[in-house]
Order: C-alpha cells, then sequence, then structure tokens
C-alpha cells in the first residue's frame, strides 16, 4: 500500500480533545484519489504509483488521453461533459504489484488517528521581501540618531580582501510560493465518510492549495 | 469559512447555553479534576465581554473575590469544561465591553438591572 495521499487544505479550526483541551486543527479534504498509472523497474527503471486528485471537466485533450480509462461522462443537452482528474503526483512505493490503474484510494486505508504524518504544500508567496522577513534579522537600531536602517540588513561582508561577497549571504529576495514539508504532525481525525483528516496545527500553504499527506518518514517509535 | 468547516464544526457547538449578553451576571458551573476525582465548581460574576464566534466563541467573566480583589476568567462558550451556564441577573449596559469595571470598585461597580415590561 502507497503512504501518500493527495488533498487540498480547506483551512482551520479547532476541536476538543476527550479532557475538554483545545486541539487547533487543520482540516483537509484527502482524497478519494484514484491509481493512473503504475511504474514498473522493467517499463520505467523505478517503481511508483501515479495518483491523481480532484475531478474536473477542464481538462485539456492530452490529460484526458492520459487517464481515458478513467473519465466519466455527463450529459449536458447537446454537450458531453468529460470529467478527469486535476491533479496528477507520482508516489515511490516498493509495493507497485499491489495496485492497478482505476483503484480507488481514500484516507482512511492509510492514516488512522494518531499517526504522525508529513505534510507537503506550496507556500504563500510574499513577493520580493526584506530581510528582516526573509531571514529574521533584526534590523538596525531605531534611536541614536539613526535615519533609514530601521530594516537594513547592516555590512554584508569585509574590505578589500576578500574584496567580493560570499556565496551564501543572506539578502532580501523572492520568498514564498515554495515547496514545503511540515514533518511528525498528528493526525486528530479521519473522516472515513467526508474523505477528511484533522490534522493537528498548521500545514504550508493557502486554503484551497494542494497537499500531500505521507506517513513520517521520521516517526518516533 | 469553508461550508465543510462550518458542517464538521457544527455537531461540537453547545446548544444548552441560554442566552446572555454583556453585563448580566451568571453562574458559570466549571468541570474541575483533582487526582482522579471531578467535581463542579462555580463561579459567579459579570459578564464582561463576549469574542469571537462559532466555536472559538468565549466570554470573561468578572468576579470580586476576596479582600475586594477583581478576578478575571475567560471561557469557552462551547467547552465541554462548562457543566452550565446560569444567568443570575440581567444588566443594562451601554458598551460591549466593560473594562471600565477594571477602574472602579464597590458602588461604583454596580450595573443597572434590565426590566422587561
Amino acid at each position: 500500500m502507497i503512504d501518500s495521499i493527495l488533498g487540498k487544505k480547506l483551512g482551520m479550526t479547532q476541536v476538543f480533545d476527550e479532557k475538554g483541551a483545545v486541539i487547533p486543527v487543520t482540516v483537509i479534504q484527502a482524497g478519494p484519489c484514484r491509481v493512473t498509472q503504475v511504474r514498473t523497474k522493467e517499463k520505467d527503471g523505478y517503481e511508483a504509483v501515479q495518483i491523481g486528485f480532484e475531478e474536473s471537466s477542464r481538462l485539456k485533450k492530452p490529460q484526458l488521453g492520459h487517464q481515458k480509462d478513467l473519465i466519466r461522462s455527463e450529459e449536458n443537452g447537446k454537450y458531453t461533459k468529460q470529467f478527469g482528474l486535476k491533479f496528477l503526483r507520482e508516489v515511490r512505493t516498493a509495493t507497485v504489484g499491489e495496485h492497478t490503474v482505476g483503484e480507488t484510494i481514500s484516507a482512511d486505508t492509510i492514516f488512522k488517528n494518531g499517526d504522525s504524518v508529513d505534510v507537503t504544500g506550496t507556500s504563500k508567496g510574499k513577493g520580493f521581501a526584506g530581510v528582516m522577513k526573509r531571514h529574521n534579522f533584526h534590523g538596525g537600531p531605531r534611536t541614536h540618531g539613526q535615519s533609514d536602517r530601521q530594516r537594513a540588513p547592516g555590512s554584508i561582508g569585509s574590505g578589500t580582501t576578500p574584496g567580493r561577497v560570499v556565496k551564501g549571504m543572506r539578502m532580501a529576495g523572492h520568498m514564498g510560493q515554495e515547496r514545503v514539508t511540515t514533518q511528525n504532525l498528528t493526525v486528530v481525525r479521519v473522516d472515513a465518510d467526508k474523505n477528511l483528516i484533522l490534522i493537528k496545527g498548521a500545514v504550508p500553504g493557502a486554503n484551497g492549495g494542494l497537499v500531500t499527506i505521507r506517513k513520517a518518514v521520521k516517526a518516533g517509535k | 469559512m469553508s461550508l465543510v468547516i462550518d458542517e464538521l464544526v457544527q455537531p461540537m457547538l453547545r446548544t444548552d447555553v441560554p442566552e446572555f449578553g454583556v453585563g448580566d451576571t451568571v453562574r458559570v458551573g466549571v468541570r474541575v479534576v483533582e487526582g482522579t476525582k471531578e467535581r463542579i465548581q462555580v463561579y459567579e460574576g459579570v459578564v464582561m465581554r463576549r469574542r469571537n464566534g462559532g466555536i472559538n466563541e468565549s466570554f470573561t467573566v468578572r468576579r470580586i473575590a476576596s479582600h475586594g480583589i477583581g478576578v478575571e476568567r475567560t471561557f469557552l462558550l462551547n467547552s465541554p469544561r462548562i457543566d452550565k451556564i446560569d444567568v443570575v441577573r440581567r444588566g443594562k449596559v451601554r458598551r460591549a465591553q466593560l473594562y471600565y469595571l477594571r477602574g472602579l470598585s464597590g458602588k461604583e461597580a454596580r450595573i443597572k438591572e434590565k426590566r422587561h415590561f
């Protein structure tokens, strides 16, 4: 069985545990996913399962062609709407033999309450950000006759020797909108009927964003 | 917020909470766990404010404890730790948050009763 599922971050809320304490949770619409392709050692050189998530009628012909056996059609007057899966992702696994194209994977078959999981998403874009926001610099002094130094990075290197700025110097630049994984989050609840997973704490990305949930690679005993 | 989340939270919202507002005097039964025993502690005072909504709704109750020390305690409205809430007295106030009570004591801190005819 593969150890990952695709989902959509819906937002955060809170639940009470049995002692009445509040747990902050992120609600994720996790699956159902379908297997769209199985990659084998013989054919592709590696073993993986390609899973698809979220039906859409607005796919391009090549995308529909790729999953032609899984398409669901719906008559709508004179048009026929064809529904395919919008997001396709590959998941490495050693158990490709267990999977067949078209198989449905739901969250409750992979995760149960109390599991540790890693959640991967695309972080919110922050645009061109200064060093205080991007690298947590402290900025300059606010008093003692300072002007325009409040958010400045300070010195970025020495003088004539070495005569250049060392590689990797942290500076202002584009921040966010990158792949971020948060490790070892706890599954608070799995709702099999509604395909929801409640995960303790925050997960990367905006509400409505695509996230991948997998069993924690560094899970403790 | 997302409709799915609203639906998810709905069963956790309490339906047994009486209607009460800022300025009312309430008696809150709080479940306290001491060792293995659970008992109910009663906390009575004036509602100073109500905040947020939905599952996160909370209210703050101000009480004058012994030696005239003011004590403020904030409760989550939908928390299972709250046994019950009784409204003792309806207060007539013209503020949404009664922070001014903090500076007052004794007779100054009285709140007029709301009467319905």
